[in-house]
C-alpha cells in the first residue's frame, strides 16, 4: 500500500488533488481512498489531506501517520516540523519550491540523504498557466516525476472528468509543464 | 436473481455520502424528507441534484427540522410511500420522538445516520453515541464498514424493512467523516437489477380489518378509511407492543436472507449479515467493534497473526436486534474479549459492551471482557493505539485475570 500526504492552505484545492489522484488510479484498476484531515475548511489554514492506493481492498481507516510520500502545494508550509513528520524513511517529499534547490534542506530542517526530494516551481507556472496562484494540478504534475504511481493519461481523463471544457484543458497544460520543469534535489 | 458480473457493474469514485446517495437514487424512492446538517449534508445535496435533474422520480420535501423530516416519513409510509431520510447527532436527537412512531406504526422507513457525537461542546465529529441513544426505539440498525458497504446497505435496508415478516424500520449508520468524507472506488449494479432486487415500488401488505368484508391494504386512503396509532391504553397497548418484540425476532433470518441473495447478484457479502469474523476460531483475544474501525482492527490484527499471535475479531454489523446468542457462540471460547464502543452510556459502560455481558452470562465457562471506549468526538482509532489495546488484552489473558474493565483509548491521562 502506498500513502501519499498532501500539505497546502485551505482554497488550494488540497482535497480536490487528493481526489483526482484518487480518481486517476481507480481508472487503472487498482483500490483507493482519499480524505481530508477532516475539520471545518478554513480559508488559509493549513490543511492536510490523504490518498491511499493498493493492489488489495483497503481495510484501514484511520488517517495516515507515516506515508511514503508527502506533496507540499504552498512553499510557506515548508518550515513546519509537519511537512516531515512521520515520512518513512527514504520516502519523498515533492514540493512547490524556486529558490536555489540546494537551499532546501535549510527550509525543511534537514540533512542530506535522509529523503529524496524534488521540487517543482508550481506557483510560477500556476501563474503563467492559470493566471492563479493554485498549485494543485501543478503538483499532481511534480508527483508523476517524482513516482509514476500511475499514468498521465489517467490523470488527464480524470483532471476531464472533474472539471469543464477549458478549465480542464489548462490544468492539462499546467500538470504536462510541471511535470516537465520538476528536477530531483541532488 | 442472476449475477451481475464485475464489468457491468459499474466503477464509481465517491465518498460515502455520495454512495447512499446513489442506492436512494436506484431505489425507487417515492418520498425524501431531509434537512441538511454536517456530515450528512452531501446525501441530501447529491440526492436533491438527482431530483433537480429529473433523474428520480422522488418527491422531495425540504423540511424545516428533523422533527418534521420523519414525521414527514411517518405521513409518506402511512400513505404507502417508500420513504427515506437521513441525518446525524444534534438532528437525530431532534428526531427522537417520531423515530418511536415510526417504529410502532411499523412503517419500513429507511433511515441514514452518518454517526456523530452530541453536543456539547459542539464537534461535527464521528462516534456512535447518537446511534446508541435510539437504541431503544424500535428501528433495526445496521454499522457499516466501508464506502462499498454503505450503497450496498442502504439498498439492503429497504427490502429488509419492508419484508412482510419485519415491517419496521431500519437505520443504516456509517461513520461520520471516516466513510462520510472518504472517497473510495465502489461498484454499483445496474439501475434495473437493483429494482428487481426490491420488487419494484413498495408493495403494501393488506390487512384483515373487522369491520370490512375484504382485507385491505395498509395505507391511509379515504377510500378505505383506516386509523393508525389512534388511543390504546392499558386495554391493548401492550399487546400491540408484543408485536414488535414478536416482529424484532424475525429480523436475523431476513438480514442472512438479503445479505446472502445480495452476495449472489453482486459477489459481495458481509459476513453472514449480522456478524463478520475473522481469525475467531482459535483465538485468544477477540476484539469486537462497529463501524469503519473494524477495518483498522483487521489491519492490526493481520500483523499479529503474522506474529503468531492467536487474535481474532468480530464485526457487529447488526446492532438492533442485537445478535446474544450468534455472539456468544463466536466469543464463548476465547480468553478475552475487547469490546469497542464508540459512546458510553454516562454512568454505566459502553452500550455494546452491556449486550455482550449479558449475551455471556448463562455461559458456564466465559471469557472475561474488557470494555475500551475510544473516538469520542472523532478521535482517531490509530493503528498504534489497536496495537496497545491488542497488546494489553493479551497480557491481560496470559495473566488470566482483568484489573480494570473500562479502559478509555487514546485519551489524555
Amino acid at each position: 500500500m502506498l500513502e501519499v500526504r498532501w500539505h497546502g492552505r485551505g482554497g488550494q484545492g488540497v482535497w480536490t488533488v487528493s481526489n483526482l489522484l484518487a480518481m486517476a488510479v481507480s481508472l487503472e484498476g487498482k483500490y483507493v481512498q482519499s480524505f481530508p484531515a477532516f475539520g471545518p475548511e478554513r480559508s488559509g489554514a493549513p490543511v492536510l489531506a490523504f490518498t491511499r492506493i493498493s493492489d488489495e481492498p483497503i481495510e484501514v481507516h484511520s488517517m495516515v501517520y507515516e506515508p511514503d510520500i508527502v506533496v507540499v502545494l504552498d512553499y510557506t508550509l515548508l518550515g513546519s516540523p509537519a511537512i516531515t513528520h512521520g515520512l518513512k524513511k527514504g520516502g519523498v517529499i515533492v514540493t512547490n519550491f524556486e529558490d536555489e534547490p540546494s537551499k532546501i534542506y535549510d527550509v525543511l530542517g534537514i540533512s542530506r540523504g535522509e529523503y529524496r526530494i524534488f521540487t517543482c516551481p508550481a506557483t510560477k507556472l500556476a501563474l503563467e498557466i492559470l493566471k492563479r496562484a493554485i498549485t494543485n494540478t501543478a503538483m499532481l504534475g511534480a508527483l508523476l516525476k517524482a513516482s509514476p504511481i500511475v499514468s498521465m493519461d489517467s490523470v488527464f481523463e480524470a483532471v476531464k472528468e472533474r472539471f469543464p471544457g477549458t478549465i480542464a484543458e489548462k490544468n492539462i497544460d499546467l500538470i504536462k509543464k510541471a511535470y516537465e520543469e520538476t528536477r530531483e534535489v541532488k | 436473481m442472476a449475477k451481475v458480473p464485475l464489468e457491468k457493474q459499474t466503477l464509481l469514485n465517491v465518498n460515502g455520502d455520495e454512495a447512499v446517495a446513489w442506492a436512494v437514487k436506484q431505489s425507487l424512492v417515492d418520498v425524501v424528507a431531509a434537512y441538511p446538517i454536517t456530515p450528512q449534508t452531501i446525501i441530501v445535496e447529491r440526492f436533491s441534484e438527482f431530483v433537480a435533474n429529473g433523474e428520480v422520480h422522488t418527491e422531495f420535501v425540504a423540511v424545516e427540522s428533523e422533527h418534521s423530516a420523519m414525521s414527514a416519513c411517518v405521513g409518506a409510509a402511512a400513505a404507502g410511500a417508500r420513504a427515506f431520510t437521513a441525518t446525524a447527532a444534534n438532528g437525530l436527537a431532534l428526531m427522537w420522538e417520531i423515530l418511536y412512531i415510526a417504529a410502532s406504526l411499523r412503517l419500513p422507513i429507511v433511515l441514514a445516520v452518518v454517526n456523530r457525537a452530541l453536543s456539547a461542546p459542539i464537534n461535527i465529529h464521528c462516534d456512535h453515541n447518537d446511534a446508541y441513544g435510539m437504541r431503544d426505539a424500535g428501528w433495526i440498525q445496521l454499522f457499516v464498514e466501508n464506502v462499498q458497504e454503505a450503497y450496498d446497505t442502504t439498498i439492503q435496508a429497504f427490502r429488509i424493512a419492508e419484508d412482510e415478516r419485519v415491517l419496521l424500520p431500519v437505520a443504516v449508520n456509517l461513520d461520520g467523516f471516516f466513510l462520510s468524507h472518504t472517497l473510495e472506488n465502489i461498484r454499483i449494479l445496474p439501475d434495473e437489477v437493483v429494482h428487481e432486487f426490491l420488487g419494484g415500488y413498495r408493495k403494501i401488505p393488506k390487512v384483515k380489518v373487522d369491520y370490512l368484508e375484504d382485507e385491505v391494504p395498509l395505507v391511509l386512503n379515504p377510500a378505505r378509511p383506516l386509523s393508525f396509532g389512534p388511543l390504546d391504553l392499558y386495554d391493548y397497548y401492550f399487546e400491540h407492543k408484543m408485536h414488535q418484540i414478536e416482529a424484532m425476532k424475525n429480523v436475523p433470518e431476513v438480514v442472512r436472507e438479503v445479505n446472502q441473495e445480495w452476495y449472489e447478484i453482486s459477489g459481495r457479502k458481509y459476513g453472514d449479515g449480522v456478524l463478520e469474523t475473522l481469525y475467531v476460531e482459535d483465538a485468544d483475544v477477540i476484539i469486537t467493534v462497529l463501524g469503519s474501525t473494524a477495518g483498522t482492527v483487521k489491519h492490526v490484527v493481520r500483523k499479529f497473526r503474522r506474529d503468531g499471535k492467536k487474535v481474532g475479531v468480530v464485526r457487529i454489523r447488526m446492532f438492533r436486534p442485537f445478535p446474544h446468542r450468534e455472539i456468544a457462540e463466536v466469543l464463548k471460547n476465547a480468553k478475552v474479549i475487547g469490546v469497542m464502543d464508540r459512546g458510553i452510556s454516562f454512568g454505566s459502560y459502553g452500550q455494546s459492551y452491556l449486550e455482550i455481558n449479558s449475551s455471556l452470562y448463562d455461559y458456564k465457562e466465559k471469557p472475561m471482557l474488557v470494555n475500551y471506549v475510544y473516538g469520542l468526538g472523532g478521535r482517531d482509532a490509530s493503528p498504534e493505539l489497536i496495537e496497545k489495546m491488542i497488546n494489553e488484552l493479551l497480557s491481560d489473558a496470559e495473566r488470566g485475570y482483568v484489573e480494570n474493565k473500562l479502559r478509555f483509548l487514546g485519551v489524555r491521562e
